[in-house]
């Protein structure tokens, strides 16, 4: 159907709802179970050691990670810190280490983990750690703003909008998803042991900007993505892309970017 | 403790913050500080789009816009200001494209353009195609989009800077007509810095509060954890009145039990309200435009469905949005995230299954009172000079008693840019004001309070039942009994909360220590939302009391202004609550008459 026709023009659609019985109203109860987490302790404060930290509760149905942690800060240790704001993913705070793979705590769901053995729960890697799950992030957000991660545009500013086609839009759409959340960067293995690397954040930030026909800075930000510390570094171990909690082909845009490189074509 | 000077103070880094640091930035000496990093803000979590009369798709003007946003806030809106925010909406959706927001685009490649709850052609006569949108990320584009260009422009951050503390001085003053009166002047901001537990004095000739809002006062809320109500509640302390927070917006498609956010976009792409019996049940409730009449009344008419049975689910506590009927190619285009969130957080696959919804608090329509220069109030007529407010944590009045959805989008463009704007300029004709003595007492009064009570009470406890009252008591429908309900609790809270055990001791990242002051902020300010509904003895938009279901525009067509205020002493009974006043203040008419609000 197309998207002009709904509402009051048309007749109202057949729904193709057969209500279940569990949305109709046949009961059910939602199902609980038992979790040990284990949190990565770090308090400089206190001690120059990390420590490994267990903590039990019973969880229910949908339950995130992040209900877990609050749960251990909220009834049993008031002391334990990590990021977090939204709840929902589109924030980008609470990126951390869950079994040892980058993720949102407010994405992951504790049902969807094997809660048969002790959830592990660490920072982020790659960066300083300031306080059990919170890093610094000002090395991730220094190497962001290196890119240039605006538009640039030096032809005469319109009285309207800049047209830009559909197509020309949909180019770079899957790198405008980005919330900064560090979940790619910190899993990537070139950048846990060179700091100096950009990484695939500012990578994908970087091709947002050189694939959007409005944008006239695309072979400024090749030059300085074309430095040693750029986009060479990529060893296409595919980690970014599998932490993207927003989907977000990194690997891909960073061999788009490499690619534009080598031909200097955008 | 340290000292910091700057023209301009910008308190909260959202969208509005941040659009008044770009154009502060570039005039005057500008800091912005954030409890967050800027782009965890909760305006990237808006989703549908930012409406403007450009008419890219349809017939449309400026005017329609005003007339649905004045009617849309049942007309409660100062109607100067909502002119002022419907006519500049085209020059600040053209300014986000030129900053590089990536819009979905026409086939012509001009921004597009889709339909939304409130909006209408010719004063409402069918829904108008008047959001420019990204996808469903329209918030997140805008953020990202705004943080780019402050980073274009370097303005400069301070991450994780928490405002505790407004500074103000009070001078004598007399009115044109002889009266004596107080003249508030604002002299900085005092701020927790996280990582290191130290605070810092920001001395400012100009300070812009642009906090957001207080959701969290709420459990069912699609606000993020971090909306503590921060600015409101630092500005009501500090003698600044709150404008008409007995008005709540209940979004109606908050995710059943979680409260995330479903954009009314869904609706305005198709989606189907339905109950128990399958009926698209809005067609009783509003025959003209269904589905996408206003946020207010769809989620009563939810609400009101549950009430009467027709509710889902094990409990019937919910109803569903129906996207079974839309095609999955254009569910993928238009609506990608909600889909998505449907499918993480309850397991549902929106192409073939109904997706369980129920009201969600959502947006304080009220707040510090500002003109439409974005110049805070301390009365109904005297402005604070350097004081400004945008965004959620101000009422301008643009949303009256109830929002229309794009709205907020919307004004955190329009009045973040001329909240920077004025506050630059005036910081370029203004002096310092001295920095009262011991600038940071106060702060450092409340902090050690906080951190060295012992009565072994729980922050998160006394707020879960804070924010199971408010749901219970203060949500879609209210009367004298619920409302008084929730006063007794709050007597109770805060007797507790003199006596909360904070176990963090620490100094670093001492969110235990925050949480405990947020709490705070979120006791004072649901005091001031029951109060001032109390008071209104009528229904209006986002405000709904059973035992007084119409619009009474004879004795309610007025704004409420509540001052925290010590002399107040009197008993409940008598409809006062001790430490707030309650005044009014008229709205402002240009050319729309009250109508009875049809749908």
């Amino acid at each position: 159907m197309s998207p002009i026709e709904t509402a009051e023009t048309a007749p109202e659609p057949a729904s193709k709802i057969d209500l279940p019985a569990h949305l109709g109203g046949g009961g059910g109860e939602i199902p609980s179970f038992d979790i040990t987490l284990r949190v990565r302790r770090f308090d400089p404060e206190t001690s120059a050691e990390s420590t490994w930290e267990d903590f039990a509760m019973t969880m229910y149905g949908t339950d995130r990670v992040l209900d877990a942690l609050h749960k251990v800060k909220w009834e049993q240790d008031g002391s334990l810190s990590f990021r977090r704001s939204c709840a929902h993913g589109v924030c980008g705070s609470d990126a951390m280490r869950i079994n040892g793979r980058n993720r949102l705590a407010c994405k992951t769901l504790l049902k969807d983990l094997d809660t048969s053995k002790p959830i592990t729960v660490e920072p982020i890697k790659g960066l300083p750690v300031e306080k059990d799950l919170i890093v610094d992030m000002e090395p991730f957000f220094q190497s962001y703003r290196e890119i240039m991660p605006f538009l640039i545009n030096t032809g005469h500013e319109p009285a309207k909008e800049r047209l830009q086609s559909a197509e020309e839009r949909e180019r770079f759409d899957d790198t405008t998803k980005c919330i900064l959340c560090a979940a790619c960067t910190s899993s990537c293995p070139v950048f846990w042991t060179d700091g100096q690397y950009f990484g695939p954040a500012a990578i994908v930030n970087a091709h947002r900007f050189i694939f959007d026909s409005r944008d006239d800075a695309g072979d400024l930000r090749l030059e300085i993505l074309n430095d040693k510390e750029g986009v060479w570094r990529c060893r296409t171990t595919f980690n970014c892309s599998e932490a993207c909690p927003r989907g977000i082909q990194v690997t891909q845009a960073i061999a788009e970017v490499k690619q534009a490189i080598l031909s200097r074509k955008i | 403790m340290q000292v910091h000077k700057y023209d301009v103070v910008i308190v909260g880094a959202g969208g509005a913050g941040m659009r008044a640091a770009i154009e502060s930035g570039q005039r005057a000496r500008t800091a912005v500080l954030t409890k967050l990093y800027p782009t965890r803000s909760h305006t990237g979590a808006a989703q549908g789009g930012m409406c403007a009369a450009l008419a890219n798709v349809e017939e449309d003007n400026w005017e329609w816009h005003t007339f649905d946003t004045v009617k849309g806030g049942d007309y409660l809106v100062d109607q100067d200001a909502a002119e002022v925010m419907a006519k500049e909406a085209i020059d600040a959706v053209l300014d986000l494209e030129k900053m590089g927001l990536p819009f979905n685009r026409t086939p012509e490649g001009r921004i597009d353009q889709r339909r939304f709850g409130g909006h209408t052609r010719d004063h409402g006569k069918a829904p108008v195609r008047r959001a420019c949108y990204a996808a469903d990320r329209t918030g997140h584009m805008i953020l990202q989009t705004l943080y780019q260009n402050c980073v274009k422009h370097n303005v400069e951050f301070y991450n994780e800077y928490y405002a505790l503390d407004l500074l103000t001085v009070e001078e004598d003053a007399v009115r044109p007509d002889g009266t004596a009166y107080k003249q508030k002047r604002v002299a900085g901001v005092v701020s927790y810095d996280l990582a290191t537990g130290e605070l810092h004095v920001f001395q400012a000739k100009s300070v812009v509060f642009a906090t957001g809002g207080a959701g969290k006062v709420f459990k069912t809320t699609s606000n993020a954890h971090t909306l503590t109500g921060d600015g409101m509640g630092i500005a009501f302390r500090r003698g600044i009145p709150l404008e008409d927070m007995e008005f709540i917006q209940f979004h109606p498609t908050g995710l059943a039990g979680l409260g995330i956010l479903l954009s009314e976009a869904a609706r305005g792409e198709g989606a189907i309200l339905r109950n128990s019996e399958g009926e698209r049940f809005m067609e009783r409730y509003a025959p003209t435009i269904k589905d996408l009449a206003p946020r207010d009344i769809v989620a009563r008419s939810m609400a009101n469905e549950v009430r009467e049975g027709r509710g889902c689910g094990p409990n019937k506590d919910y109803v569903l949005l129906d996207l079974t009927h839309l095609e999955p190619a254009h569910i993928d285009a238009k609506l990608p995230d909600i889909t998505e969130f449907a499918r993480t957080y309850l397991g549902v696959e929106p192409y073939t299954e109904p997706v369980p919804v129920f009201p969600t608090a959502h947006y304080v329509m009220g707040g510090v009172p500002t003109n439409i220069l974005g110049e805070v109030l301390q009365d109904n007529d005297t402005i604070v000079p350097g004081l400004y407010a945008a965004g959620e944590v101000a009422c301008v009045s643009v949303h009256g008693s109830n929002r229309l959805g794009t709205n907020s989008l919307l004004d955190i463009n329009v009045f973040g840019k001329r909240a920077g704007i004025a506050a630059a300029e005036y910081s370029q004709t203004a002096e310092f004001v001295d920095l009262p003595e011991n600038p940071e007492a106060d702060t450092v009064a409340l902090l050690e309070h906080v951190r060295n009570s012992d009565g072994g009470e729980k922050v998160a406890a006394i707020r879960k039942e804070l924010q199971d009252t408010m749901d219970a008591n203060m949500q879609v429908f209210r009367t004298a009994d619920t409302i008084e309900r929730v006063l007794a609790d709050l007597d109770a809270f805060e007797e507790r909360y003199s006596r909360i055990t904070v176990q963090d001791k620490g100094k670093r990242f001492n969110l235990d220590l925050l949480e405990a002051v947020e709490l705070g902020f979120l006791l004072e300010l649901a005091r001031v939302m029951t109060v001032a509904a109390l008071h209104r003895k009528e229904s209006r938009g986002g405000h709904f009391r059973e035992d007084f279901p119409d619009r009474d525009d004879a004795n309610f067509m007025l704004h409420s202004m509540a001052y925290k205020d010590a002399a107040v002493t009197a008993e409940r009974s008598a409809e006062h609550v001790a430490g707030i006043r309650l005044e009014t203040k008229p709205v402002v008419f240009t050319r729309y008459e009250p109508m009875v609000r049809k749908y």
